[in-house]
């Protein structure tokens, strides 16, 4: 990274804790990432991001902070996006995916919470994070009780508004949830000082729908066999998506889908053809996080779906472009987001077909259903999951596990034991 | 010949084959060197060496054709054992495993415990410590005359260690905590082979089953034969050597 030293320290980062960070980045990117093998060439650009984490990224926002331009977090894929860049604003989704600023995390929280809670507390406790210090406003939601309350706690040092996204799906619960959204376009419309028009609006659906249909190109592609892509890329992808600038990003991972074509055209891919393809479940990979899929792609199969928020749930539905008044396109704004299989509705039967439905599309062998710690939805959900998959035959692994490595081995065994069933 | 190694965190075990007949086994404990070790026992030529345990990688990278995990090996050598078997349950140093196998030998499930070492080989050591047994053969051995009544309630082996301790200090019997330790390693056994539906027969391996004390209470606690091979650590190695044998043959 070039020198942002002085960009970071305006900011108010602790410099010391953030140099230890930058320092086990490129170690844990090089092997997990730069060591595989026939990676697309069009993954340069990915790589570049990521190396430019803290660095470039941070510096673009900051130039847009100068010329007047506001920066709001947020920690979930339910907070649209859309309605930040119809105001003008940037949306980044904040990291939490790395066992960071524990001990100042832990003065605050409980010692046993989703270390996920822990990282996002953690990061901005100890000031290591240029993109917490960047927000202008941070964008919270009821996913999980844990989050819930953590964001009572965090608004102490950054202001926080929560959404509240409900519980069930019903008449009722979509129109808490339009509400909801009501709310939070009047909110951004104060926060940046810029009037959300019909016009500003439609373009930033379209934007933003153009991004998710790039990320579906990117996923249809991996259906094929031999797998065109890692998961381990295709997560970085969808992990990047979250806080790169939106145009430059779908026109980049569109470039990559015109290479990933070419090579299903000529039968490339990353593994050889059929090796044991699985799809993967359950709670959320934050960035850094790359810990189970990088045993699976180095046990013998290739990870080829993520059902994961950072994965299909992200980007699976489009906002409709069919309105043409303000409140009809917040109505489908609001709409997009309620046919999102989160964990936190009950019952969330929508979650268990999609499930079946990719394994039959992506062709997979099995699943490996993956909890964070603590995770109270997806560890109780993965019940259900498992007497569905049961039903149909499909093989499962449930694994659940943190951010640290003292359980690596232990998962090497049965990810590979796992792969060896598929065989 | 085709060799089979299993590199555990206690034992190395060690068998080879001339077609589908034993010909040689051994059983080294793993010291510090394990692959000096696993070398010393590889000492003659083999058409194809396989290896499994927490060591297969550090193998394959040196001497090993290929690996497989500790849960296919115990399967393939518990089947190649008791052609027939539906379950397998194998406490090695560090970890339980529960595996199904299907009529034809193959893995449809498995079990294992994460992180922790509680029941294990290690924590049967560890209390056979604590109360001044000189091995594991002699804590099983102790414990199978000692009395019911005493219950331990904590798995963790180092609370559980001091609760052993602080029992002989308020003068329970060391043979009933021996028998309570053990009680408290088939429960939490017990639980896991239900928990994953277990089916019968049940054969078990690895070094915890020469326990006669483990293998009586968890007989009794499930009410079905659990059968024990005459070398239940050599399983796993059995499992490697008959899978280098098949992939060769295969070739």
């Amino acid at each position: 990274m070039s020198n942002y030293s002085e960009m970071w320290s305006s900011l108010g980062l602790n410099l010391e804790a953030h140099d230890q960070l930058l320092k086990v980045l490129p170690p844990t990117y090089h092997d997990v990432y730069l060591t595989q093998p026939n990676r697309p060439k069009n993954m340069e650009y990915f790589d570049f991001v990521v190396n430019e984490i803290h660095g470039l990224r941070i510096q673009e926002l900051q130039e847009h902070k100068k010329a007047g331009g506001k920066v709001i977090g947020a920690f979930c894929v339910f907070v649209p996006e859309e309605i930040v860049r119809a105001a003008g604003g940037i949306c980044i989704g904040l990291c939490s995916g790395i066992d960071i600023g524990t001990a100042e995390a832990e003065q605050v929280l409980p010692r046993n919470i989703c270390p996920l809670i822990k990282s996002f507390m953690g990061f901005k406790l100890a000031k290591i994070c240029p993109y917490f210090e960047s927000c202008d406003l941070v964008v919270g939601e009821t996913t999980c009780d844990g989050k819930k309350k953590a964001f009572e706690i965090l608004n102490d040092y950054v202001p926080v508004h929560v959404m509240e996204t409900p519980q069930m799906k019903k008449g009722r619960d979509r129109d808490l949830w339009l509400e909801e959204v009501k709310d939070f376009a009047r909110l951004v419309e104060e926060t940046t000082g810029n009037q959300i028009s019909a016009a500003t609006l439609a373009r930033s659906i379209n934007e933003v729908n153009g991004k998710r249909r790039a990320l579906r190109r990117l996923a249809d592609l991996r259906k094929c066999d031999p797998a065109p892509i890692s998961g381990k890329d295709s997560l970085l992808i969808e992990q990047i998506a979250m806080y790169d600038d939106v145009e430059r990003f779908t026109a980049r991972v569109n470039q990559l889908c015109d290479e990933l074509e070419q090579r299903v055209q000529a039968g490339e891919g990353v593994f050889p053809a059929k090796t044991p393809r699985v799809i993967v479940t359950g709670t959320p990979m934050a960035i850094p996080n790359w810990k189970v899929p990088h045993i699976i792609e180095t046990s013998g199969a290739v990870i080829v779906a993520e059902e994961l928020c950072t994965g299909l749930r992200y980007f699976e539905n489009e906002v409709a472009e069919d309105a043409t008044g303000l409140d009809n396109m917040l109505e489908n704004v609001a709409a997009r987001y309620m046919g999102i299989n989160c964990a936190v509705f009950t019952p969330n039967p929508g979650r268990l077909e999609k499930l079946v439905q990719l394994v039959k599309e992506y062709n997979a062998g099995g699943v490996i259903h993956c909890t964070l710690s603590f995770c109270d939805p997806y560890a109780v959900e993965a019940n259900r999951v498992e007497k569905m998959l049961k039903q149909e035959g499909i093989p499962l692994l449930k694994i659940e596990t943190g951010y640290d490595q003292e359980d690596a081995g232990q998962l090497k065994t049965r990810i590979e034991a796992f792969v060896e069933m598929l065989k | 010949m085709y060799a089979g190694i299993d590199i555990g965190s206690r034992t190395i075990g060690f068998v080879a084959l001339a077609g589908d007949r034993v010909l040689l086994t051994a059983l080294e404990d793993t010291g510090h060197e394990p692959l000096d070790t696993a070398r010393k026992l590889l000492n003659q030529k083999y058409a194809r060496v396989v290896a499994t345990g927490y060591g297969r990688h550090s193998a394959k990278s040196d001497f090993a054709h290929d690996v497989i995990t500790e849960i296919k090996a115990h399967a393939l050598g518990a089947a190649y054992l008791y052609p027939g078997v539906r379950t397998v349950l194998d406490i090695g140093g560090q970890d339980t495993k529960v595996i199904l196998l299907n009529d034809r030998g193959s893995v449809t499930d498995f079990q294992m415990n994460d992180r922790c070492s509680a029941g294990t080989g290690k924590f049967l050591e560890v209390m056979a410590g604590a109360l001044g047994y000189t091995g594991v053969g002699e804590f099983g051995e102790e414990a199978l005359k000692g009395k019911r009544g005493i219950k331990i309630s904590n798995m963790c082996t180092v609370f559980a260690e001091s609760e052993a301790v602080s029992l002989l200090h308020r003068g329970a019997g060391r043979e009933d905590i021996a028998l309570a330790l053990h009680v408290s390693v088939v429960e939490r056994t017990a639980g896991m082979l239900q928990r994953v539906g277990y089916k019968t027969p049940l054969v078990f391996t690895g070094g915890v089953a020469n326990n006669r004390c483990i293998v009586t209470l968890l007989a009794e606690k499930l009410g079905v034969e659990v059968i024990v091979p005459p070398q239940p650590q050599l399983v796993g190695a059995l499992g490697a050597a008959l899978a280098a044998a098949t992939t060769a043959a295969a070739q």
